[in-house]
């Protein structure tokens, strides 16, 4: 078969010594193409846009391509280039328009830009903003995406760099995407089957003016890009490559795997911050402007990406596509997703284009789409985030709720019952898949923090500690910090396993933060977002050393992935008790809050949690279906026998009666 | 640096060993000359101990090669991948794809049995 060349794959002109032609306006970004590349970029207000080609690593552009007005349509300047090497070459735009910030227009000649929509920048040493084409051919073989239910999830929060990055990760290429493939086997061994990545995008990790780092990463500089310090392979500048095959491998494993993006802002800051992409590209379009055209700032980062305007929309949109089609992944969790719904001026909007888009979507149908359901000035939609019946929500309510009711608080008995059950008072509309349960994330204490501080501890973080939230609603058994008190311990032992326990006995999609499984500490510092060091990085050590506590995280979720009615199922499936048998005390001094979920057969779980510092004696409810009683968990219980293998729960001895201890929750099953 | 391919016949099996850097400049050439050297079936062994550098492109030339073995009945291993070149080739997944033996003799051995 002869394959027909391209009639218009031949150079129509030279413009400083290169071959070119006019370019095709879509897609947007550089494209290979027979015989070159092809560059297009947008720029509504720009008078001029010049294509600045450099060879890798040099300090001087090999040649400077203004182009033509020929090559212009509407406002996209489009240009094929002949004859590059694209392993050897970096880019970027020299645009020339007015500087008027009164009217919103900061084009400075005089600076070279990144193509927002670059597929690799360099990423590191001086020129780190530089663009550069990737090979984009992958041999995905018959990947085949898990397509788990929604509620079927068990979500594992983890910093790609952060989780293999301490010494004792044992893996060849610590910190990078590669290392987490190696920990593959751990994360099966655990039994979640989702990973949610803290941002791999793009972004400057020394941005930040305190500590002059920026680990987190919610500052993103290339939407496009993988980060490629987390590849080991990113010096080779194929960070595309082995992001793909940590996909690859994950799906091959069962395993999701869900980007943490940040589209409400970019690491431009305001009129202060660096002129790296969309200020020089076109300012007035790409970011929202107050009426005398300061930066609206609903990010707390300085500025607000303008995504309800329809440039910015397809942009974002072209954006989560990529990522859905070129790396397979399986959803996005959006930062202060709030935000999203707001107009150019900030304004909430009721139907906002950008969610409903989104939604509808045909590449992304089968994307999971997740809405931390607020921003940094107020707006706080948990509950009333424009869903579209298919966005689900971060449920802050639920972190605080079981936050409250393990260290004791009264009157959250009731509410606790709300979110063990998927919290209809938000989502009965939606369903259970709405909720991301959640008791800890990146942002805040860490689980073994939650319970061993009653304040935060930031002074490394350079603010004086003013920084990160002071609502924590956290306890630190009787002494702060660090202790080897054997009462303090055993206490925050037990509600360390009753916060596990409730999380993963509630309907829902819970989230796990990755290392909690281990006792990982941050030493009280619930906003680590500037440190990139042990005190971040997950320590393997731990493993060992908390072996109890993972065997314990282990059997919960896999209790949990035996259970479907945990996972969902009617509001009838759920029947209340108290200390007697199907008298739920509601009052608010009740600290005993007891569920059974019987989903038929013999999938019935009896969840009790006692909050109280004093034991009860419980009433049981008589098995259904003359089953029996047995016990798959209780914190009260020293490990081993504070969780047992599921399936090979020991019956209980006197099946009319459970004595929950102090402070402890506990699980029974029939069989 | 450009890159050199020697290639000798030993025990039946091809050697062809390939010196220098596989990136995008020498890539076009090495494919084009591999496809040339390679018989149409029996074994081939690639040496690529005096590969000092591997791009992208060369990864992607070394894999078609591979592929265009596969489809028709030559059987073809890669040895002498220095530490570099291996660990770029297994971070990156291309590694997975090969039967990778440990030397060249070992490679003759294992085609021939």
């Amino acid at each position: 078969m002869t394959t027909l060349e391209p009639i218009d794959a031949y150079p129509t002109q030279r413009i400083s010594g290169f071959s070119v032609r006019a370019g095709r306006s879509l897609p947007f970004g550089a494209t290979r193409v027979p015989g070159g590349v092809n560059f297009s970029v947008f720029s509504n207000h720009a008078t001029s846009v010049t294509l600045v080609l450099y060879r890798s690593g040099a300090a001087e552009p090999m040649a400077e391509l203004p182009f033509p007005e020929a090559f212009r349509v509407g406002s996209v300047y489009a240009m094929t280039v002949f004859d590059l090497d694209v392993e050897n070459l970096e880019y970027g735009y020299r645009v020339d328009g007015p500087h008027q910030p009164w009217l919103g227009h900061r084009f400075d000649a005089t600076r070279v830009l990144s193509d927002p929509y670059a597929r690799m920048l360099t990423g590191a040493g001086p020129y780190r903003h530089r663009s550069r084409v990737a090979l984009d051919d992958f041999d995905w073989e018959d990947d085949r995406p898990p397509r788990l239910p929604h509620e079927d999830l068990v979500i594992y929060e983890l910093h790609v760099r952060g989780f293999t990055r301490h010494p004792s990760s044992g893996v060849s290429a610590p910190g990078t995407y590669a290392g987490l493939v190696e920990k593959i086997p751990y994360l099966k061994e655990l039994g979640v089957n989702c990973v949610e990545l803290m941002p791999v995008f793009e972004f400057d990790e020394s941005d930040n003016i305190f500590t002059g780092v920026n680990y987190w990463g919610y500052s993103p500089i290339g939407f496009f890009a993988p980060k490629a310090s987390y590849a080991t392979t990113g010096r080779e500048h194929m960070q595309v490559d082995e992001f793909k095959h940590l996909v690859k491998e994950l799906h091959r494993a069962g395993i999701e795997v869900l980007l943490d993006v940040v589209f409400n802002h970019t690491a431009e800051g305001d009129e202060r911050g660096p002129s790296i992409s969309f200020k020089g590209l076109d300012n007035a379009t790409y970011y929202m402007l107050t009426p005398d055209r300061h930066y609206y700032n609903f990010s707390g980062t300085g500025n607000t990406l303008n995504c309800n305007h329809p440039v910015v929309r397809g942009f974002v949109l072209d954006c989560l596509r990529y990522w859905a089609s070129e790396f397979h992944v399986d959803g996005f969790r959006f930062d202060l997703a709030a935000i999203l719904g707001r107009g150019p001026d900030g304004e909430l909007l009721h139907n906002p284009p950008l969610l409903e888009s989104l939604a509808y979507d045909p590449i992304l149908r089968d994307c999971k789409l997740i809405a931390e359901a607020w921003d940094a000035a107020g707006l706080y939609q948990v509950g009333s985030f424009p869903d579209y019946s298919r966005w689900s929500e971060w449920n802050g309510r639920y972190r605080d709720t079981v936050r409250r009711y393990i260290k004791g608080d009264l009157g959250v008995t009731g509410e606790m019952a709300t979110r063990m059950v998927g919290s209809p008072d938000l989502y009965s509309r939606r369903g259970t898949a709405a909720t991301v349960n959640f008791i800890t994330s990146h942002d805040g204490f860490t689980l073994r923090d939650l319970v061993s501080y009653d304040h935060k501890h930031n002074e490394a973080n350079g603010e004086g500690n003013r920084d990160g939230d002071d609502t924590n609603h956290s306890w630190n058994c009787g002494q702060e910090g660090e202790t080897d008190d054997p009462a303090v311990l055993a206490t925050r032992a037990r509600l360390t396993r009753n916060a596990l326990l409730l999380l993963l006995a509630s309907r829902g999609v819970p989230m796990l933060l990755a290392g909690d499984e281990i006792g990982r500490t941050q030493l009280g510092n619930n906003n680590a977002y500037c440190h990139d060091g042990p005190l971040t990085w997950v320590d393997w050590g731990l493993r060992e050393e908390n072996a109890d506590l993972f065997r314990f995280t282990r059997r919960a979720i896999a209790f949990r992935r035996a259970h479907p009615v945990l996972r969902g199922g009617s509001p009838g499936s759920v029947h209340w008790h108290g200390v007697r048998a199907w008298s739920p005390d509601w009052s608010g001094h009740c600290r005993v809050l007891v569920a059974m979920f019987d989903g038929g057969g013999d999938d019935c779980v009896y969840v009790a949690a006692n909050s109280h510092w004093e034991a009860h004696a419980l009433e049981l409810p008589a098995p259904p279906r003359g089953l029996t009683w047995h016990l798959f968990a209780d914190t009260a219980a020293a490990p081993p026998e504070d969780a047992h293998e599921p399936g090979h729960e020991p019956a209980l001895a006197d099946q009319t009666r459970f004595v929950i201890g102090p402070r402890s929750v506990a699980i029974l099953v029939t069989h | 640096m450009s890159m050199e391919l020697r290639h000798q016949i030993r025990n039946g099996v091809t050697v062809v060993t390939l010196d220098g850097r596989l990136d995008s400049e020498t890539a076009p050439r090495v494919q084009q000359d591999l496809r040339a050297l390679l018989p149409g079936e029996g074994q081939v062994v690639l040496d690529l101990s005096g590969t000092v550098y591997m791009s992208s492109a060369g990864l992607r030339v070394l894999l078609l090669i591979y592929r265009h073995a596969q489809s028709g009945s030559l059987r073809l291993a890669l040895t002498g991948l220095t530490p570099d070149v291996r660990a770029i080739m297994d971070a990156t997944g291309f590694l997975g794809f090969f039967t990778v033996v440990e030397s060249v003799d070992e490679g003759v051995e294992a085609l021939t049995v």
